[in-house]
């Protein structure tokens, strides 16, 4: 599974990536973290908000920070 | 309203921990343990509610509302500025959301003062402006900040200065928007209850040093000790106080409890008013994003006319307040 978080380095980035990880680990999925940084690869997702989770190219949440839960319900679609 | 609190405050400072009532560790404790409980209490309630009425606005819905008004300058800067209130918003998203607003055809103007607004009239200074302030200081807070969002998104929309964009905002390729579901009634709910929680675990310490500072102030600094620096007498006042708050900003939680209690002690409303918003409107590190869209000369003209623009109201408020 390909997991990217979009965000340009804020605190709450930092922190979807810490419960993202956290949820696919107690998931047990075979998964990778990718951050993305760069503006025009940001945008080419067409989200506004940041941090954003993006699942196998798939936008899953934009502007929030889901709780751990939330995030596992998402990974496990 | 909070009677009961400040009798729970009294009885737990003098019956369970024995300070002598009046004396100055009693008066800062009593003040302490009566403020924290009820700012908590009003900090809860406002963010729920904002965050409940935000769950109706994504940014996609308030940019399709903007573009759909292009033609309309004054409705635009005005549903810009109410807007900001309710779409959810943190200075790491001011770079995207620039570029998605530009890139809709939303006017320039009515771009920034979305980005004035925005920040300016958020939850965490709402909420502790109307504990520690009251409802009217709030109010004059929230109406003063979407003026000053309002008069220079149409300054800047007046300059023209559309050609000291970045031309990376002209450029980048935005890719469509995600398809969101509409979340049910009880998933707003319960979103925005989970976002009040996280958000109060992450700014508890700061409001409750920025209230144990103030409380020890409070018993060592009399009324009014504090007024003849700051006071109305001293013209520089705003100056100086925009000038320390635009730095300040990932602190808003912990300066505006202090600045309640530095009011007590005879800093000017107007002066503490125009701090405050110095610190949640200007934020150097949002600057420093906002420089990838934004030509030197825009950023500077932005900075420079929102600065005036609380300044001004600073003035203002210190003269009929």
């Amino acid at each position: 599974m390909r997991i990217q978080i979009l965000g340009m380095g804020c605190a709450k980035c930092e922190k979807l990536e810490e419960r993202t990880r956290k949820a696919a680990a107690e998931l047990g999925l075979e998964f990778q973290v990718e951050k993305v940084k760069d503006l025009q690869q940001i945008m080419a997702f067409g989200v506004m908000v940041t941090p954003a989770l993006v699942v196998d190219g798939v936008v899953e949440v934009a502007g929030k920070v889901p709780g751990v839960e939330e995030i596992k319900k998402l990974l496990a679609k | 309203m909070f009677t009961w609190l400040e009798w729970i405050a009294n009885l737990l400072v003098v019956d369970v921990l024995k300070i002598e009532r009046g004396s100055r560790a009693g008066s800062a404790m009593q003040f302490f343990v009566f403020d924290t409980v009820k700012i908590f209490i009003l900090l809860t309630l406002i963010v729920y509610a904002i965050t409940l009425i935000r769950s109706f606005f994504p940014p996609e819905r308030t940019r399709r509302l903007l573009a759909a008004r292009k033609g309309h300058r004054l409705i635009g800067h005005l549903l810009a500025a109410l807007l900001g209130i309710v779409t959810p918003f943190c200075s790491c998203s001011a770079v995207p959301l620039f570029i998605g607003f530009v890139e809709a055809g939303i006017p320039l103007g009515v771009t920034f003062t979305y980005l004035v607004a925005a920040p300016m009239v958020n939850e965490v200074a709402l909420g502790l402006l109307f504990g520690l302030f009251g409802w009217k200081i709030a109010l004059i807070y929230v109406v003063s900040g979407e003026v000053i969002a309002i008069a220079s998104g149409l300054i800047i929309g007046r300059l023209k200065m559309e050609r000291f964009i970045e031309t990376i905002a002209m450029t980048v390729k935005v890719g469509m928007a995600p398809e969101a579901e509409r979340p049910s009634c009880r998933q707003r709910l319960r979103e925005a209850w989970a976002f009040t929680r996280d958000l109060l675990k992450s700014i508890w310490p700061y409001v409750i040093g920025g209230i144990a500072i103030g409380a020890l102030m409070h018993g060592w600094i009399p009324t009014g000790g504090l007024a003849k620096v700051a006071g109305r007498g001293n013209p520089f006042a705003v100056l100086i106080a925009v000038a320390i708050g635009i730095p300040l900003y990932s602190n808003a939680a912990g300066v505006i409890p202090l600045v309640s209690e530095l009011t007590r002690a005879g800093v000017a409303m107007g002066t503490a008013l125009a701090f405050m918003m110095a610190v949640t409107a200007l934020s150097l590190p949002e600057m420093i994003l906002l420089r990838r869209v934004l030509k030197p000369r825009l950023l500077a003209v932005f900075i420079a006319i929102v600065g005036a623009g609380i300044v001004f109201t600073g003035y203002l408020f210190n003269v009929i307040l």
